[in-house]
């Protein structure tokens, strides 16, 4: 089976500053992949590169076995409906109203009426647990984690494949932010997704991820699971994961993980 | 999303089959998902509402594919309720699970508003006095501040003037050039083609010399700074109350007024009679040129006139709307930009609003003007 992406032979350089050196990445399809690593490590760059918002310097990524960056902008198109992106402000259309923001992918598709739309951001917001009153107010009327979980609703509401996480629980306290882990949790098993995660947070790293990708000197050092992720010695690994609070993340996640510190 | 591995996908498919028992079973096959009804579904909707009739069984167990768009185009076939004889593939019946629940389908529709015309007339005539009021807040405001700046000059925002002049008087100069060379060239063209009927030929010093720099170099200056300068200031101050930088200078107790108001505000009334002055030379020039041109006026005789035809308290007042009309711009496009709400249309609008209002503004105080000074420096000598 084709991987969902693969990642070749990147470099990506700002000037002087190379952020990617010779990175490669594969994800298959159903996995839930991790990118992290010290801030400047490229991991928001290398999702962006994933997106083709940005181009890199040398090399290729793969979106189901397409390349991005030298397609033609209708099949680029066609690989655009079948991901969401859930980006880290949320990024609703401020202009919009709530119900706008979600059912303009679907109006946009121009195969449906306005009353299966209607119905469909209904079911959109029930999968994200948000209640249908909210659905005609306005983005700057919400609160953070309410702008998070709609924006979700869009990502989902052309029923990708794939989605792409930034930061998903940045800025939610961590009883919404658990709560955020555990929809996507579930909706990744119903619709079967295959997730991109960018972030930070390292209980939703570790409830979340089936393999765990570590950005640092430039390239992937380590691409897999949680527990061969904390076995090697970088520095980054060490204080990112054994650090204190990294321990307690992982104490977390039970007797599942053996640490072996030395 | 059930597959079997080894089928290729196939379009999704009604078939209607009468069994043995005379009963009637919808089969569907095929993928139901978004990218294959895409461009089908309007033709599946009218097959599905065709075959649902009460009492068919419909077999969902051949269907390759499902996603919540399938569903919902069948869900609505069957008039949203569960038919009773159903027979699903697995796992594609987790995506009627949401259905289920009550609500899906209730339209809430807003009343039609009989009074919407008076209201929105209402609406707007306290919004134009809210503004109105807004801005005498400001203005006052500002006064305030430049009291508090008078007694303490070391403190004032210096560095913040200076690098506004640079930005909307310096940078002004290329555009406001051209267009005052363009119309001191046509406006001479069209004088002395009607000054030569009359034989009154050395009137053209006089037409363009009051009319340049007591009217058209002050108004036509004033017009492209409000549009230049106005617009990136509303626009400059609405990103930064989108990105809550204005609330970050408030808790730190810097005053916006002091540190982006006021600044602005003294920038432009400094930079536009400047402004106005370049344009206003640079215009004259353009008509002395077309003048010698059609009228055979020299250039020399036309500088060396100019100032026996027009009187030296003309400059003075075009420079003195300048200082007027600039804090005016300034004033209109900061009251703009601090309205702006934290969504990307109300700052397009109020860039709008601020363009269009500071050009009245700037076209009503020109008006002010010239009925106030009806009879300074126009007699003819």
């Amino acid at each position: 089976m084709t991987p969902i992406i693969e990642v070749e032979g990147l470099w990506t350089q700002f000037g002087d500053h190379v952020v990617h050196k010779d990175l490669n990445l594969t994800v298959q399809a159903g996995e839930v992949v991790s990118l992290v690593g010290g801030s400047g490590s490229g991991k928001t760059t290398l999702m962006r590169q994933m997106l083709g918002l940005e181009q890199p310097a040398r090399g290729s990524v793969r979106v189901f076995g397409i390349p991005l960056h030298d397609s033609d902008s209708g099949t680029l198109k066609k690989i655009r409906k079948r991901w969401g992106v859930l980006f880290q402000g949320g990024a609703l259309y401020s202009a919009l109203s709530v119900y706008d923001n979600i059912a303009l992918p679907l109006r946009e598709l121009r195969a449906f009426d306005d009353d299966f739309v209607h119905d469909m951001v209904m079911l959109k917001l029930d999968m994200v647990d948000i209640e249908r009153s909210h659905a005609h107010k306005m983005p700057s009327d919400l609160s953070g984690g309410m702008v998070k979980r709609i924006a979700l609703a869009r990502a989902l509401a052309l029923e990708p494949e794939l989605i792409f996480l930034d930061e998903p629980t940045a800025g939610l306290d961590p009883d919404r932010s658990e709560s955020f882990v555990k929809l996507i949790q579930s909706l990744r098993h119903k619709l079967n997704l295959t997730v991109i995660i960018v972030t930070h947070d390292l209980d939703t790293l570790v409830s979340l991820s089936d393999k765990i990708a570590v950005l640092a000197d430039q390239r992937v050092i380590v691409y897999g699971s949680l527990q061969e992720a904390i076995t090697v010695k970088h520095p980054f690994v060490i204080n990112f994961f054994l650090g204190e609070r990294g321990l307690r993340a992982l104490s977390a996640v039970g007797e599942s993980i053996k640490l072996n510190q030395t | 999303m059930p597959q079997a591995p080894t089928a290729p996908v196939q379009h999704p498919e009604v078939h209607e089959i009468r069994g043995a028992d005379g009963a009637c079973t919808v089969e569907l096959t095929g993928a139901w998902d978004i990218r294959a009804l895409e461009a089908r579904a309007r033709n599946l909707q009218l097959r599905l509402s065709e075959a649902a009739r009460a009492g068919v069984r419909w077999d969902l167990s051949r269907v390759q594919r499902m996603d919540h768009i399938g569903a919902l185009l069948i869900w609505r076939a069957w008039a949203r309720r569960r038919p009773t004889q159903l027979a699903f593939a697995p796992g594609i019946e987790v995506f009627f699970d949401k259905f289920d629940a009550p609500g899906v389908g209730a339209q809430a529709q807003s009343a039609a508003d009989m009074l919407a015309l008076v209201r929105m007339l209402g609406a707007r005539m306290l919004r134009g006095l809210d503004h109105a009021a807004g801005m005498v807040q400001l203005l006052g405001q500002v006064l305030i501040d430049s009291m508090a700046l008078l007694r303490r000059p070391a403190r004032g925002p210096w560095r913040e003037i200076s690098a506004n002049l640079y930005r909307v008087g310096a940078q002004a100069m290329g555009v406001t050039a051209l267009v005052g060379m363009l119309i001191g060239i046509v406006l001479s063209y069209l004088s002395s083609e009607q000054l030569k009927a009359v034989g009154a030929n050395a009137l053209i010093v006089n037409i363009l010399g009051i009319g340049i720099i007591r009217e058209l170099g002050p108004v036509i200056t004033a017009v492209l700074v409000a549009g230049r300068s106005g617009s990136s200031i509303t626009a400059q101050l609405g990103v930064m109350r989108v990105t809550e930088e204005l609330d970050a200078l408030s808790v730190m107790g810097i005053p916006h007024t002091v540190r982006l108001i006021l600044p602005k505000i003294i920038a432009l009334a400094i930079a536009l009679p400047l402004l106005i002055l370049w344009t206003s030379g640079i215009a004259l020039v353009g008509g002395s040129i077309a003048a010698s041109h059609e009228l055979g006026i020299s250039m020399h005789s036309f500088l060396s006139s100019l100032p026996v035809a027009v009187p030296t308290i003309n400059l003075w007042l075009g420079l003195g709307k300048g200082v007027v009309f600039g804090a005016l711009i300034a004033l209109t496009a900061c009251h703009y930009g601090l309205r702006v709400q934290p969504n990307t249309e109300s700052l397009g609008i109020g860039t709008t609003n601020s363009v269009v209002t500071s050009i009245t503004v700037v076209i009503i105080a020109d008006a002010i003007f010239a009925v106030m000074f009806a009879d300074v420096g126009i007699s003819l000598q």
